[in-house]
């Protein structure tokens, strides 16, 4: 154990940073997206953030306590997690189903690999994708903002991305109707998951997690400026189409709350890089030639899986070393 | 190797300290592609018993005569004609089942578990140890197999032998009749089973060296070891 905590002589410097200023400066980050989630979904978009995380952080307590390991509610992470689960959820989600997905994220993907910063995915990525697959109508019942939600019969619609899916070829004319104005897009006024409508909230939350320096601006700027570039080449150089593309569905949720997950994204900035256009180039062939309308979710996940890959090929080369040759390497096997 | 072992100990040792699926991590095929559902587990689980206890009998009978580079050709033969029979009696008998396990049933032939213990007990041991062996691997086998099909079935479909399940039935999480739930079930009972073994004081089935890790070239435990090696 010593060996592996060598520690260079004094004087060190020390942060003033911890986790638990991290993950509030994501909550703070957070607030203007769940804000503009009340205002669409109404109070039962409040009931289900409530939910989600009070579900999240009793199941990280219990299963603290069950696997006899210290408590780590004061990190706060566990409420990060119930928040963007619920972003991730639509606002008439039952409020039982949503508590199994805080669990699943909760005890599954995070407790059971070992706590904060031992999951190998993001825990409320996968338990969205879990609810997906388990309760498909459930999770694909997108009500149209500024009616009551409690409503079992609110009225449903089609999300952007749905529409624009059947737009073969990034040609708009046909689905014209169905789209709401760029405008509504940027702003959220349309349906969705509760809190990733409104895209501009969520770019707002990212700057400011990029100007107090709590993320990288390479993974988000990576993620989105692949899946710009894709759609921008795929339609034959329709901007309106590659616009509809980067504000519908979870893609600024996912570019800077979801891939930016400091366990589950490469160290280095090189890593980085290779990440975040891996998402941007997995969410642009789901969403163009897949058959699931959106594909921002999975491709975070799959790129999650990759990372130690990633960090291999991305390590850097120690100061003053020399790399070594790959004859060199070959030889050495033989 | 289990020459002071007594008989029960034959028969007990394959439902929970050596349980085939759970703690040696054979049979993995079939124990998740045939779990979605409860009667096509138990189905599975008799039919790969029974061809194991008749081939355990039958290879151990004949341990003296099979040549011993010859020996797997050999095994097969007798598991393929078990196997053979068994298939024949279902699709005589249980048709339904027959469609539920479809290329599983004829699959028991290239079973682990049954080539395993034929190879490292039927081999070795005579004949009525060898049946014990066979029939408590395989109660073992059918137990695992039994566990996960009603998880599976209860959460996954809502039902648990075909009778629906209040609340459930209405709000199956499909996750678990398919791939990944299968996986993720067998995951967490692989856990349950070997901390019930560990309790009873058996070493913890565990994946030893760092080979199968993708994350072996970054972990710190790993690069220790390394250095260790390189200052020795």
């Amino acid at each position: 154990m010593s060996k592996r905590l060598t520690v260079s002589a004094s004087p060190h410097v020390r942060s003033n940073e911890t986790t638990t200023g991290i993950m509030l400066d994501v909550i703070i980050a957070l607030i203007p997206a769940l804000i503009m989630s009340v205002v669409y979904f109404g109070t039962r978009a409040l009931a289900l953030t409530a939910v989600t995380v009070a579900s999240a952080v009793i199941a990280e307590y219990l299963s603290r306590k069950v696997m006899k390991r210290s408590n780590t509610l004061g990190d706060l992470s566990a409420v990060v997690t119930g928040l963007i689960l619920a972003f991730n959820l639509p606002a008439t989600l039952p409020l039982w189903m949503a508590a199994v997905g805080s669990v699943i994220a909760i005890v599954v993907v995070k407790q059971m690999f070992g706590g904060i910063g031992q999951n190998f995915v993001n825990p409320a990525m996968t338990a969205r994708i879990i609810l997906m697959v388990s309760f498909p109508t459930a999770m694909a019942k997108w009500v149209t903002p500024f009616q009551n939600c409690w409503n079992a019969d609110a009225v449903t619609s089609a999300t952007p991305m749905a529409t624009l899916a059947s737009a073969k070829g990034g040609d708009l004319s046909a689905v014209a109707d169905a789209l709401p104005t760029l405008t509504d897009m940027l702003l959220g006024k349309h349906g969705g998951s509760m809190g990733e409508v409104c895209s501009i909230a969520l770019i707002c939350g990212g700057l400011y997690l990029m100007l107090r320096r709590v993320i990288s601006p390479i993974i988000p700027f990576a993620f989105i400026g692949t899946v710009a570039a894709t759609m921008f080449l795929y339609s034959g150089f329709n901007l309106e189409y590659t616009a509809y593309q980067l504000l519908g569905g979870g893609l600024m949720l996912g570019a800077f709350f979801m891939a930016t997950d400091y366990t589950t994204c490469p160290i280095n900035k090189k890593g980085k890089l290779i990440f975040g256009i891996g998402c941007g180039l997995i969410t642009f062939v789901i969403r163009v030639f897949g058959a699931l309308p959106e594909g921002v979710s999975f491709s975070i996940i799959l790129m999650n899986i990759l990372v130690p890959h990633i960090e291999n090929l991305s390590a850097a080369k120690p100061f003053g070393t020399l790399k070594e040759k790959k004859g060199k390497k070959e030889e050495k096997k033989a | 190797m289990a020459e002071k072992k007594s008989l029960g100990k034959e028969f007990s040792k394959g439902i929970i300290a050596e349980n085939p699926v759970l703690r040696l991590v054979l049979g993995t095929c079939p124990t998740l592609a045939t779990t979605t559902s409860v009667e096509s587990a138990i189905g599975m689980g008799l039919a790969a018993s029974i061809v194991l206890i008749c081939s355990n009998i039958v290879i151990s009978a004949l341990r003296k005569v099979i040549p011993d580079k010859v020996r797997i050709p050999a095994y097969i033969v007798i598991i393929a004609s078990f196997v053979t029979i068994v298939q024949m009696a279902v699709k005589a008998f249980l048709p339904a089942l027959d469609e539920q396990l479809g290329v599983y049933l004829p699959l028991i032939v290239v079973n682990c578990i049954i080539l395993g213990r034929a190879e490292a007990f039927a081999s070795k041991n005579p004949v009525l140890a060898s049946a014990l062996d066979g029939l408590g691997m395989g109660v073992g086998f059918t137990a695992a197999l039994f566990a996960m099909g009603a998880v599976r079935e209860i959460l996954g479909a809502g039902t648990f032998l075909g009778m629906s399940v209040p609340f459930l039935s209405e709000n199956p999480m499909l996750i678990f009749i398919l791939p990944p739930g299968g996986f993720f079930t067998y995951g967490l009972l692989m856990a349950a089973v070997n901390r019930m073994a560990e309790k009873k004081g058996k070493p913890r089935a565990e994946l030893r060296g760092c080979e199968a890790c993708p994350m072996a070239h970054n972990c710190a435990l790993n690069s220790a070891n390394k250095k260790e090696e390189v200052a020795e």
